[in-house]
Formats: structure tokens, C-alpha cells, sequence
């Protein structure tokens, strides 16, 4: 196989392994006292790690499911297996990630100063494991990168942070570890259940049309989960997360296969696991701490990153594996009241807040508990808005923690008061933070407004008190920010921060990016909106069946698809459309 | 059965049988004596010998062991009137012994050189020990393995009390001697109480007679009750705990490290050997009518995980910690027998297995530190371990991610087999039990954090140099590089303990055809 070809077959082995990659050769090629060489290679590598993830830009939209699909055996006692692929929301989940990545290492360049080699170790394995969450397509192997990303975060935090970083990162580390492995235990149970259901032959029929359904004329896609579904079929179990996904989604006379007692359960068990990393409202007290204390750097990715593995498992797993259990009305209130209650509650406590990172880091919770509120009002647009305020947030938040350090960096405090009229002494500083506020709280033209517009038009049409709620968000929003940005941009410099020089070349060049990707999300979403369209489509699908035809339909270019078992017994002896590929039961 | 009279003894076919089982422990029996020969000759400054040698005698061992489980290809082997087995179960165990065995006394030279206690016994009494506990494993009949447990248990109560001198030392083996002792007696009290209902010493036989009644009399669940109870005291399980962190602090480091994984591991190959095989009939379920030693046993596995967590976190001594941590490990481990399928047997075996490498690296951390001046027994003691030594630093991390079983060491994956066994059995006590176990792994996590917080933002200690030989940082490199290679491709790993898996199976499913 020629070089190229090998690139595109292992593309998401590439763009997952090459910060391992750095990290093992500053390890073994560097010494620790060469701090300026170690910087320069730290930053060139997280650029030479970026580049190859825009050729994840090559993604078929129109085709959408999953694609660059690796797949290789691991351990085969138990079924797990190595398989890789992302569809539209990992593709620019990933994006994101190696963005912020190059993000990440540009701003530390003189901020850290001790340990230096061992930080850019830990930035660049923290990569990979994020980078690993948003590509697995097994569960083993989706857990093992789950956990692997804790570690790295931990030093991160406890190392590097400041004042109160001992307590901040073994909390962090609890508190996520306790969700994960809850959600371990979720995940073990639906391994046991598959092969089981799989051995009935009329459950084999309705998945198999499932897997069809959800992988529309996506080939490769459907035959990693026939491949997956033939194990269960032998009694064997497999973690392949699509695969789940079918037996999730079909039905078998007009109901679930999983009981909905169970899905009630398993939906439990994820839900703990996500629901602390998004964080949402009872589970967010690590938050504020863990972005308090961690560095700029770690900072902008648990803003930026790892706040949006939370959502992107509910839409990965909760919503198409327990369908039944995330409609249920209980649970639908349950979790619009959490959202709620994290959009409110955390806007209130940010406009209470002295210190200007822990501001950020509760406006965090605010717009997470938004981006929750859309993912369950289960409608496209709500959806659509959900997974592009996921991006909007990474944007704007990490902006706003990078804003936060750039001060930090000069004045050594993060206290508002001890800021007074920076625009005169750094405009620059003031017209960029001026355009990512503008950006967090919604203004038109920028992304926020794309991204809260569309989850309150879809949360609007399932509930009005819902959409009232989350609109007093926004205007609370409006108000913590501003205020913000008058108490420490407006007014009479206060005379400790006159000479404080603006932004370097260095800042400019990690803000630019940020500042066109706000104004390109906010002027002209349809390039990235068209890259989660379809697979959106499928979870809402997935979730409401028959709801979201129309826009399927759309986005199969006018060739209907749907899944005939779910509305009657009867149609599902039609099956698929033929393929030419078999069909042997 | 054939009389054990003098002159009805065929010495030919006893000879024979020994060669045909017993050569890997009667190599180690001999280097072991031949080390108390020596030793007497050898000058102070030549003492190391008895080391190389013993690690000799392992290696040998080893071989034999090869060549004998070589000949058997996977069958099972009966003798010595069918009281000594040779089947995987006991194979995997013995590599398990012998490896435990060979790390131990490597970590061991240069720390008996800087207490000035090199002696040849000390590794001789290593070496009886992993033969009594190579016996154990093999032990088929309930006097077989009650004499080999005492012989690896009374060459750990003097390695325990190794430091005649120190007092903790001496109080330490004390109280592990007492309730040692007071424990065999338990357990023998269990046996010979079994023997009166079924008239049998033979786990196998047991086992029919036990499962040709219908209903288990009283005199056989109380003869369980106290056998459970004497093996609980040998794990270290709540409530009969309380011996382990004052033998575990009292006794030599290397001493604790040999016998917080040696003794446990063998501990729970008889464990198992005696539950699965001899006494199936009273497993039970997790209803109230028919509660067997699987609901025991999961209660006393909830509690041991809980209360060995809660109070390692308030530990400050780094010994004292570790024996919590040991307590709450053995803990998880009696989750693979609770499970009782193919998953959780797996878990229990992949579980020790990693055990070794991962408690043996951090007890050799703990070694390391003894250095000139430095106790180096308590947490605040590796403070700073990454500007000084960093090697040592990084490998101690990844053997307390391995022990708080996150991905991708080998910890996570026996951690993921055990609960897996119970979650498989779709029973949801078991699961509810997981679900303990769970939250406790969480907890665990945060008084392993203490050393990697001593570790890496600690403050820097004056930079003693660590007591490092190349041999122990060989073996604690190998340790680690276990721990990961276990952990990320662990194909192979998973077959050398499913053989013994299977073994116990197999056993599980002749007892149900018996009923």
C-alpha cells in the first residue's frame, strides 16, 4: 500500500496518536532544562497534529453515518475490538479538539515556566484521549480513552494550577472517575443483554433493518454493524457502539426490544457518567473549582473540550441506544428541570462571582445547561442548535478563559476589582474580549446567536415555559457580562494597571482564529451545519420516529428513507430497499 | 485407597510420583537448604550470594515447572492418593508464586544491606514459604492443604519477626502469630466437622457426599461457616482484618511486600479450591430461603472493599495505608468467587496475576525509600520524588493507576473482569454489590492520589539518593512495563488465566451434574 493510501485508510489512528507521538519524543529527545526547544517543538507539534484532522473535512455529507472506519481485532475474548470512525458531530467535535489543541500549547508559552517538558507531555496525552472519546466506535475501547483523558487533566490541574489546585484536581478526578465507572457498569450490561436479544430471530430481522436505517447507503458503516450484529447473533458479545445503537432503535411490534424498565436503568448509568462531565446542575460543584485552578491551558480545554464529551454522549449513546427511557415524560422533565435549573442558577451565581475565571467558569454552566435543554427537546432544530452551541461555547469559552489569562499572566490576580479601565491601556485586549462577550451572550452576527437561536426556536416548539426559561438565561447572560466588561474595561484606569502592555504578536495569532471561526459561525453557518444535518437527523429519528423524515429526505437529496417497523408489524416484511449486498435472515 | 502403612509403601512408585509432580517444589526446598548450608560459610560481605542463589533456585524451579505442566498438556494429574493435584489451576498459581517470589527478593537485597540484616535464612524462609504455597495450590485434599498452608504461614510469621531487634517488628509478627494460630484452629475446627458428616478429607468426595443429600444438614453449614471464616482471617476480609496493618507496618517492607501478594494469592487459590470444588453443594443463591456461602462471602467482599477504603484514607503511614489498600483489594477479589462463572474466575486469576506486578512495584517504592536516615515509611516521605528521582516517580504512578484500576493499566482490566462476572449473572444483588464495588474503586482512588500528590506537588526534600540497585530498578521497570503491556494488549494474559478459569469451570459443572 502506497504512503498516501495507508494516511487514508489509518487517517483517525493518525490524527489520534500523533500527540502520543510528541509526547514520547519529548520524553526520550529532550532534556528538561532545554525549556525554549521544548516550547518550540510542543508548538510545532500540536500544529503538525492539527493539519491532518482538516482532512477529516473530506467527510460525506451527504452520505453522512460513520466514515474513515478502522477496525482491527484487540481483544477477542471478550469482543472488543479497535474500530474507529466519526460521523458529522465527531468530525467537528475533532476539529475543535486539534484546534484548541494548538490552542492550548500556544498560550503556555509564557505563562508555564517550571516543569516545562513534563507539561507538554501531559497537554499532548490529554489530547489523544479526548481525541480518542470523540472517535471510538467501541465502548471498551470509548471507555478506555473516557478514563485515559482523567489523568493527564488531573496533573494538569494539581500541577501547574494555582493556590487551591490540590483540592481542585482530586475533586475533578473523584467526581468524574465516580460517573465513569457507574457508567462501566451500564455498559457491561448492555455487552451481556445484546447476544441475548440477538438469539431471537424476529429481533434479528427488526435490528438488522435498524442498522439499515441508520446507516442509510453508507456501506462500509453497515457493515461494521452486521459484522457486530453476527457476534450477538452467535452468542457473542461486542461493544460496537452502532451496533448497540440498532438494537436501541428497533422496534419489534411497535415497541422497544430493551424493556423500558431496563433502558430506565442503563439510562441511569450513562446518564451519571455524562451528566457530571457536561456538568449539569446538581453535579457541577467540581466545576468551578477545576476551572479556577487549572492553567489558562487547561482552563480552555475542560471549557473548550471536555465539558462537550458530557453532550456529545447523550447524543451518542442516551438518545439512540435508550430512545424509550429518553422520552419518557418523567425523564424528559427531569432533565429540562436540570437544565433549567444549570442555565438560571449558574447565571445567577456568575453575576455574584469576584473572580473574574470563576465568572467564566459559571457562565459555563449556564450555557451547557442550554445546550442540555436543546438535545432534549429531541427536535432538529433544537439538535442542530445543541451540537453548534457545543462548538460556539468551545469558541467563545475558551476564548474568554485565554482572555482571563492573558491579564493574569501580567497582573498575577484574577480579582475583577483589581481591574479598572483596560480599554485605554489595552484595546486590542478590550475589542477582542469585546467580540467573544458578544459572542457568549448571542449577539446576531456572531455564533452564539446561531446556536441559541436555534435551540430556542426547537425548545419553543415542544415548550413555551421552557423557551421563557432559558431565555431569562440569555438575559442574565447579558448581564453578567457586560457588567463585567464595564467594571474592568470601562472607568478610570486604576493605576497599578497603566503599564500593562496589550496583546503580543504571539496572542494575536492564538486569538485570530477564534475571532473568524465567531464571525464565520455567526455570518455563515451552513458549512458547518451541513456536516451534523444528516446524523442529527438520525438520532431525532432515532429517538421520535417519523419526526424528522422531511429533513432526512432532504438530506438524502429527495430518495426517502425511513424505518417501515416502526409504525406497523406488517410493513417490516418489506424490508430495506435491496443493496445488492446480502441479506441472509 | 491404598493403606499409608510402612510396609505396604511401594517406594518406587512414590518415587516416581514425586518426579512426576513434585520436581519444582522440591527444587526450591533444596536451593532453600542448601542456602542455610552456605550461608553459614559465607563471610558478612558475601551474604549477597544467598540472594543470587535463591533467585537461582526460582529459576530452576520454573524450568521444571515448564517441563512438568509440558508433559501434562492441559490434562489434569492425580497423586499422592489423590490428595495433590498438577492441573492449570495450580500451574497458573505456581507461576504466580514463583514470580511473586523472584520480584521479592529482588527488592529485598539492598534494603536487608542497609538494615545490616543480610542473612541467607531470610531467603531460605522466602523459598519454603512459596513451597508451601506452590503446595496449596495443588492441595486436593483439606489436610494436603492445611499442612502446606502452614508451612508457607509459620515461614511468614518468622520473616515478619526478621528484624529481632525492632520492636514493631516484633509485635507486629506477635499478633499475626496469634491470630494466625488462632485462625488455622478455626479452620481446623471446620474440617474436622466436615469429616464427621461426610467421613471424608477429599475435596472431591466431599463434594458427592455433600450433594447425595438433599437439604445440607446443620453440622455442614456450620462446618462451611468456620472454614470460611478461618480463610477469611488468611485474606485479610472484614471483620477479621485487624491483624494485617500491624503486621503489615510492623514487618519488614520487603517482608510485607512478599507476603501482602505471595500469601494472599495463595490464600485465594485454596479459596477457591476449596469453595468450588469441595463445596458446590453449598453455594446457594441470593434468595433469603437458600442463602449458601455466595451470599456470605458477597457480603463480607461488600464490606471488606468499604471499610479497607474508608480507613486507608486516613492513614498517614505509607505501610499502614497499603495494608488498607491490601484489605480492600482482597475485597474485589472474593467478587470473582462470588460471581462464580467463567468471567468472574478469569477476574479472580488476571486480578492476582496484575496484583503482583502492580502491589510489588509500589511496595518496591516503598522499599526504595529506606534510605540512609529516612524511615521512609510515611506519605510525606515521597515528597518530591519527581525532581529527585523522577524513574522512580513515573513508575510509581503507573503502579497507583494500576491499583485504582483506570485504563490502560492491567488493574482496570482485572477490575473489568470481576465486575463483569457479576454483572453477567443478570442478577441484581450481584449487581447491586458491582455497584458498590464501583463507587469503591472511586474512593479507593483518592488515597492512591495522596502519593502521586506527594509525589509531583509535594515539596522537594533534601535529594537523599534512593536506594536503587540496578537489579531492583530491572525488576521494577519490568513491574511497570507488565502493568502496561498487561493492560494495552491483553490477549495473552486473558488465555493464561482463563486455563485456570476453566479448570474451575469444569469443577462448577461436574457439581451441577452431580445434583
Amino acid at each position: 500500500m502506497s504512503p498516501g493510501r495507508l494516511a487514508d485508510a489509518h487517517l483517525l489512528s493518525i490524527i489520534t496518536w500523533l500527540p502520543v507521538l510528541g509526547a514520547l519524543i519529548l520524553i526520550f529527545f529532550f532534556h528538561r532544562e532545554r525549556k525554549q526547544a521544548i516550547r518550540l517543538f510542543a508548538n510545532v507539534w500540536a500544529i503538525v497534529s492539527f493539519l491532518p484532522s482538516l482532512l477529516l473535512l473530506a467527510y460525506d455529507r451527504r452520505l453522512g453515518g460513520i466514515q474513515f472506519i478502522e477496525d482491527v481485532e484487540w481483544i477477542p475474548q471478550i469482543g472488543a475490538r479497535y474500530q474507529l470512525g466519526v460521523d458529522g458531530i465527531s468530525v467537528v467535535l475533532v476539529l475543535l479538539t486539534t484546534l484548541i489543541g494548538v490552542i492550548a500549547v500556544a498560550c503556555s508559552w509564557g505563562f508555564i515556566q517550571e516543569r516545562v517538558k513534563e507539561y507538554y507531555v501531559v497537554l499532548l496525552l490529554l489530547q489523544t484521549g479526548i481525541i480518542g472519546v470523540f472517535v471510538s466506535m467501541d465502548m471498551f475501547l470509548f471507555y478506555v480513552f473516557w478514563e485515559v483523558m482523567l489523568v493527564p487533566m488531573y496533573f494538569l490541574i494539581g500541577v501547574w494550577g494555582s493556590e487551591n489546585r490540590l483540592y481542585a484536581a482530586i475533586k475533578f478526578f473523584i467526581y468524574t472517575l465516580f460517573g465513569s465507572v457507574v457508567m462501566l457498569l451500564a455498559i457491561l450490561k448492555l455487552y451481556f443483554i445484546f447476544p441475548d436479544y440477538l438469539k431471537q430471530p424476529e429481533v434479528q430481522q427488526a435490528v438488522l433493518q435498524a442498522a439499515r436505517f441508520i446507516s442509510g447507503e453508507n456501506e462500509p458503516m453497515y457493515r461494521m454493524i452486521e459484522s457486530a450484529l453476527h457476534l450477538g447473533m452467535q452468542g457473542k458479545g461486542t461493544f460496537n457502539i452502532m451496533a448497540m445503537q440498532a438494537l436501541g432503535t428497533a422496534r419489534l411490534g411497535g415497541g422497544p426490544i430493551i424493556p423500558l424498565s431496563l433502558q430506565m436503568w442503563l439510562f441511569a448509568g450513562f446518564f451519571l457518567s455524562f451528566a457530571i462531565k457536561v456538568p449539569m446542575f446538581p453535579f457541577h460543584t467540581w466545576l468551578p473549582d477545576a476551572h479556577t485552578e487549572a492553567p489558562t491551558a487547561g482552563s480552555v480545554i475542560l471549557a473548550g473540550i471536555l465539558l462537550k464529551l458530557g453532550t456529545y454522549g447523550f447524543v451518542r449513546f442516551n438518545l439512540p441506544i435508550f430512545p424509550d427511557a429518553s422520552r419518557d415524560p418523567r425523564v424528559v422533565q427531569v432533565m429540562a428541570f436540570l437544565a433549567i435549573m444549570g442555565i438560571v442558577y449558574g447565571a445567577l451565581v456568575a453575576m455574584a462571582q469576584r473572580d473574574w475565571k470563576r465568572l467564566v467558569a459559571y457562565s459555563s454552566i449556564s450555557h451547557m445547561g442550554m445546550i442540555m435543554l436543546g438535545i432534549f427537546a429531541f427536535n432538529p432544530s433544537a439538535l442542530h442548535g445543541a451540537v453548534l452551541q457545543m462548538i460556539n461555547h468551545g469558541i467563545s469559552t475558551s476564548a474568554l478563559f485565554l482572555i482571563v489569562g492573558v491579564v493574569y499572566e501580567r497582573h498575577h490576580t484574577r480579582m475583577i476589582n483589581d481591574y479598572r479601565g483596560l480599554s485605554h491601556v489595552m484595546p486590542g485586549f478590550a475589542a477582542v474580549f469585546m467580540i467573544m462577550m458578544m459572542s457568549s451572550i448571542g449577539l446576531p452576527m456572531l455564533n452564539g446567536f446561531i446556536g441559541e437561536f436555534l435551540i430556542l426556536r426547537g425548545v419553543f416548539e415542544e415548550n413555551r415555559l421552557w423557551a421563557a426559561f432559558a431565555a431569562t438565561g440569555i438575559v442574565l447572560g447579558a448581564g453578567y457580562m457586560l457588567w463585567l466588561y464595564q467594571r474592568t474595561m470601562y472607568g478610570e484606569v486604576k493605576e497599578d494597571n497603566r503599564h500593562l502592555p496589550d496583546l503580543y504578536p504571539r496572542e494575536w495569532a492564538y486569538f485570530l482564529p477564534l475571532v473568524i471561526l465567531a464571525f464565520w459561525i455567526g455570518i455563515y453557518p451552513k458549512p458547518f451545519l451541513s456536516y451534523f444535518e444528516r446524523p442529527v437527523a438520525v438520532v431525532v429519528e432515532q429517538v421520535r420516529p417519523g419526526y424528522a423524515r422531511g429533513l432526512l429526505e432532504r438530506a438524502e437529496g429527495g430518495q426517502p428513507l425511513s424505518l417501515p417497523a416502526f409504525h406497523s408489524r406488517e410493513a417490516s416484511s418489506v424490508g430495506p430497499r435491496p443493496t445488492g449486498h446480502e441479506h441472509e435472515r | 485407597m491404598r493403606a499409608l502403612l510402612f510396609q505396604g509403601l511401594d517406594w518406587r512408585w512414590l518415587v516416581e510420583q514425586a518426579v512426576m509432580f513434585l520436581m519444582p517444589e522440591i527444587m526450591l526446598a533444596a536451593f532453600a537448604c542448601l542456602l542455610l548450608i552456605l550461608d553459614v560459610g559465607w563471610r558478612a560481605t558475601e551474604r549477597r550470594w544467598a540472594a543470587y542463589l535463591a533467585l537461582g533456585g526460582i529459576g530452576a524451579s520454573a524450568a521444571t515447572l515448564a517441563q512438568t505442566s509440558l508433559n501434562l498438556r492441559g490434562h489434569e494429574a492425580l497423586g499422592f492418593y489423590e490428595m495433590y493435584v498438577l492441573d492449570s489451576f495450580a500451574i497458573v498459581f505456581k507461576v504466580i508464586f514463583l514470580v511473586t517470589a523472584a520480584l521479592a527478593i529482588a527488592l529485598s537485597i539492598k534494603f536487608l544491606d542497609i538494615e545490616r540484616e543480610q542473612r541467607g535464612e531470610y531467603y531460605a524462609l522466602i523459598l519454603f514459604a512459596t513451597v508451601g504455597m506452590m503446595f496449596m495450590a495443588s492441595g486436593m485434599d483439606l489436610l494436603a492443604i492445611f499442612i502446606s498452608f502452614e508451612l508457607a504461614a509459620i515461614s511468614v510469621y518468622v520473616l515478619v519477626a526478621y528484624f529481632k531487634g525492632d520492636r514493631k517488628s516484633n509485635e507486629g509478627a506477635l499478633k499475626y502469630f496469634l491470630l494466625g494460630i488462632f485462625s488455622s484452629g478455626i479452620f481446623l475446627y471446620g474440617v474436622s466437622l466436615l469429616y464427621g458428616v461426610t467421613g471424608e478429607t477429599n475435596l472431591q468426595k466431599i463434594a458427592s457426599a455433600l450433594a447425595a443429600e438433599q437439604t445440607p444438614g446443620f453440622l455442614a453449614i456450620l462446618a462451611m461457616v468456620f472454614i470460611v471464616a478461618g480463610l477469611f482471617f488468611k485474606v485479610a476480609a472484614v471483620p477479621f482484618h485487624m491483624w494485617a496493618p500491624d503486621a503489615y507496618e510492623g514487618a519488614p517492607s520487603s517482608v510485607t511486600a512478599f507476603m501482602s501478594v505471595g500469601s494472599k494469592a495463595a490464600a485465594f487459590a485454596i479459596f477457591a479450591r476449596i469453595f468450588v470444588y469441595g463445596l458446590p453443594s453449598l453455594r446457594g443463591t441470593t434468595s433469603l430461603e437458600n442463602l449458601g456461602w455466595m451470599a456470605l462471602i458477597g457480603a463480607v467482599s461488600a464490606l471488606t472493599m468499604t471499610w479497607g477504603n474508608l480507613a486507608a484514607i486516613t492513614q498517614a503511614n505509607a505501610k499502614r495505608l497499603m495494608a488498607y489498600s491490601s484489605i480492600s483489594h482482597a475485597g474485589f477479589l472474593l467478587l470473582g468467587l462470588v460471581a462464580g462463572n467463567r468471567t468472574g474466575y478469569i477476574g479472580l486469576v488476571i486480578y492476582l496475576f496484575v496484583y503482583v506486578f502492580m502491589n510489588l512495584g509500589a511496595w518496591g517504592a516503598i522499599i526504595a525509600l529506606r534510605r540512609g536516615g529516612i524511615a521512609g515509611d510515611r506519605v510525606e516521605d515521597f515528597n518530591g520524588l519527581i525532581h529527585t528521582n523522577p524513574l522512580m516517580a513515573v513508575l510509581m504512578t503507573i503502579f497507583l493507576i494500576s491499583l485504582a484500576g483506570i485504563p490502560p493499566t492491567a488493574g482496570f482490566l482485572g477490575k473489568y473482569f470481576l465486575f463483569a462476572g457479576l454483572i453477567e449473572t443478570g442478577n441484581r444483588w450481584l449487581a447491586a454489590l458491582a455497584v458498590i464495588a464501583v463507587i469503591n474503586t472511586a474512593v479507593s482512588l483518592y488515597y492512591y492520589a495522596r502519593f502521586i500528590k506527594a509525589m509531583f506537588m509535594g515539596p522537594i526534600l533534601e535529594p537523599t539518593p534512593l536506594a536503587l540497585t540496578p537489579l531492583m530498578r530491572t525488576a521494577l521497570v519490568m513491574a511497570a512495563l507488565m502493568v502496561l503491556v498487561v493492560g494495552i494488549y491483553p490477549p495473552p494474559w486473558v488465555d493464561f488465566s482463563r486455563i485456570a478459569a476453566e479448570q474451575l469451570m469444569q469443577a462448577t459443572r461436574e457439581a451441577i451434574a452431580a445434583f
